[in-house]
């Protein structure tokens, strides 16, 4: 067989590369690619732009510090916080109500969820149920869960729990009916019993979906931790927001909500990368 | 002739649903298909093709009737008979290989003896060298191929397929259709194929039968005597053809009648 020519001896036969006229085709072809590069410097180019303008608007004084203070107060207010080691300590205080608010739904929802999603009887027994709680607006439910958890940890880690455990055990129930169906017959036709089934097919064909609802409920703690921490909390990251509510510490509270919101992205990511690892199959090619 | 069926079919129905929504999907069937003996069922959609077959493979009950494999009731799945669906249903998180073996768990066979099922089934549906590889690494034919050697390597006497090519583009089903026969050919198994394409039921089966619909009754059946092995060139035989255009009546004539039933 010839050997192909290389893109070098093309270009020496004066058929030019046409990578490079493509590049300058424009960025504003209708769903065609653009150079990864690009894509991904854009991210950083729209936030930068927000936090140029902000710089702006604080350092010419059209806004009062009170109520927008300049980006550079906020990098300040974050070296204090994590100088003094109170970052720190608010971080872990309110990563340990999260976690074990968020496991606690999450050992009581896969059960149910796989329970509901497999059997009719118990999704008809429950849907119903908790399809209408999970309406429940937490925020509400605080003063009972103060009477029935105290004011300590519990109480947060409660709150924590009733905001994600009922829309977790739906979405699971989901997760495991969505699977083909087919997979279970083929279960049966190859003679294995019901406990197996459900233990070597439908949990690892509900398996990936199941950790996306996992990497999505996580996402919603972070959301519910300053509900969490509202009333009755000494430390937390949220409990830090709603004090300088008090003191009107603007930048105090602009850093906290960003800082939960790094948390959580965070948190996301190292959802996607284990899915990703655990998961190699649902990789394509 | 006293050679006792390999499937018999006997007066079966099939009824959805309850009360106002009580729907007859299929209204006594009776069919009796020989050992060995490779059966194309085809009819318009919705006429309860899928439902006869999952009977047979005892996914579902019938609700009248009886159906027995070797003379015996079927009352449940089991391993005499292996199932194609047709939208593959590979288990994803298993390799070529894994999904193949895993059909071998529940048989007594040995470690050594198994694996060289496997191997060889591999070997029989042309997936050397992808045994490693994921479902989702695969093309569509691919995909099907394990599904076929998954069905067929702990040896059922009886293959059901339920439009097992339906999703593959035309040149990849040819191909698919001279895989399967060769395969057929080399381990004979009855065969019950479920289809939409005449041209397939036609070329693969020794006996085609055609449902009617609202409800699924028997219309036609029809043997099918062209000789076999077959080769992909006898789709344009004199013979094929006449087969064919009876069969594609029958299935107008049925369609326009579904359409007369429920005008869109
Ligand atoms: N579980 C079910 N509950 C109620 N009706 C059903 C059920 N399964 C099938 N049917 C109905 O029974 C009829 C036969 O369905 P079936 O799936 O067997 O048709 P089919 O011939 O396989 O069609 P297709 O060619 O589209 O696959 C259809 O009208 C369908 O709507
Ligand atoms: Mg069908």
């Amino acid at each position: 067989m010839p050997n192909r020519p290389t893109v070098a001896e093309e270009a020496a036969h004066g058929r030019a590369d046409r990578r490079k006229a493509e590049k300058r085709a424009g960025l504003f072809r209708l769903r065609e690619p653009i150079p990864d590069s690009i894509f991904t410097s854009a991210g950083f180019v729209v936030p930068a732009l927000i936090v140029l303008v902000w710089l702006a608007v604080t350092a010419l004084g059209l806004v009062r510090p009170l109520f927008l203070p300049s980006p550079l107060a906020i990098v300040e207010e974050a070296w204090r916080q994590a100088s003094t080691g109170i970052l720190f300590s608010d971080a872990a205080v309110s990563t340990y109500r999260i976690m074990v608010g968020w496991a606690t739904a999450t050992v009581l929802a896969v059960p149910i969820g796989i329970l509901m999603g497999n059997f009719r009887i118990f999704e008809g027994a429950l849907e119903p149920l908790i399809s209408t709680v999970r309406y429940m607006p937490v925020v509400a439910l605080i003063p009972l869960s103060i009477l029935w958890a105290g004011i300590g940890d519990e109480q947060k880690i409660l709150i924590l729990f009733l905001g994600t455990f009922f829309q977790m055990a739906l979405m699971i129930m989901d997760n495991v009916k969505t699977i083909d169906i087919n997979l279970i017959r083929a279960g049966q036709t190859l003679g294995f019993s019901n406990a197996e089934i459900l233990r070597r097919i439908i949990l690892p064909a509900a398996l990936p979906g199941i950790w996306d609802t996992f990497r999505i409920t996580v996402g919603w703690t972070w959301t519910y931790l300053v509900v969490a921490e509202l009333v009755a909390a000494q430390t937390g990251l949220g409990r830090r927001i709603m004090d300088a509510q008090r003191y009107l510490a603007t930048d105090t509270i602009i850093f906290g909500a960003l800082f939960i919101g790094l948390l959580g992205l965070i948190t996301d990511y190292l959802f996607k990368r284990f899915g990703r690892a655990l998961f190699r199959w649902t990789a394509d090619r | 002739m006293s050679t006792p069926s390999k499937v018999s079919i006997d007066a079966v129905g099939k009824v959805f649903g309850e009360g106002e929504r009580e729907f007859l999907a299929i209204d006594r069937i009776d069919l009796e298909v020989p050992t060995n003996q490779f059966v194309s069922i085809v009819g318009t959609s919705g006429c309860g093709k899928s439902t006869l077959l999952n009977m047979v493979g005892g996914l579902a009950e019938p609700t009248f009737g009886d159906i027995r494999i070797d003379g015996r009731p079927v009352t449940g799945p089991g391993r005499d008979r292996g199932f194609v669906f047709q939208g593959y249903s590979l288990f994803e998180w298993l390799t070529v290989e894994g999904n193949i073996r895993f059909a071998l768990e529940k048989s007594q066979l040995s470690k050594a003896e198994k694996a060289e099922l496997v191997r060889h089934y591999v070997q029989a549906v042309g997936l050397m060298g992808f045994e490693t590889a994921f479902p989702r690494q695969l093309s569509g034919g691919m995909r099907q191929r394990v599904a076929i050697a998954r069905a067929l390597v702990y040896r059922p006497s009886l293959l059901l397929m339920d439009e097992p090519f339906g999703a593959l583009d035309a040149q990849t089903r040819g191909m698919m259709q001279e895989l399967l026969l060769k395969v057929w050919e080399e381990h004979k198994v009855t065969v019950l194929f479920v289809t939409h394409d005449v041209d397939e039921a036609v070329f693969l089966a020794d006996r085609v039968v055609v449902l009617a619909s609202r409800p699924g009754r028997l219309k036609r059946d029809l043997a099918v005597p062209l000789d076999r092995p077959r080769r992909y060139d006898v789709v344009t035989s004199p013979e094929f053809t006449a087969l064919k255009r009876t069969i594609l009546a029958d299935i107008r004539e049925e369609t326009l009648k579904v359409m007369a039933l429920d005008p869109a």
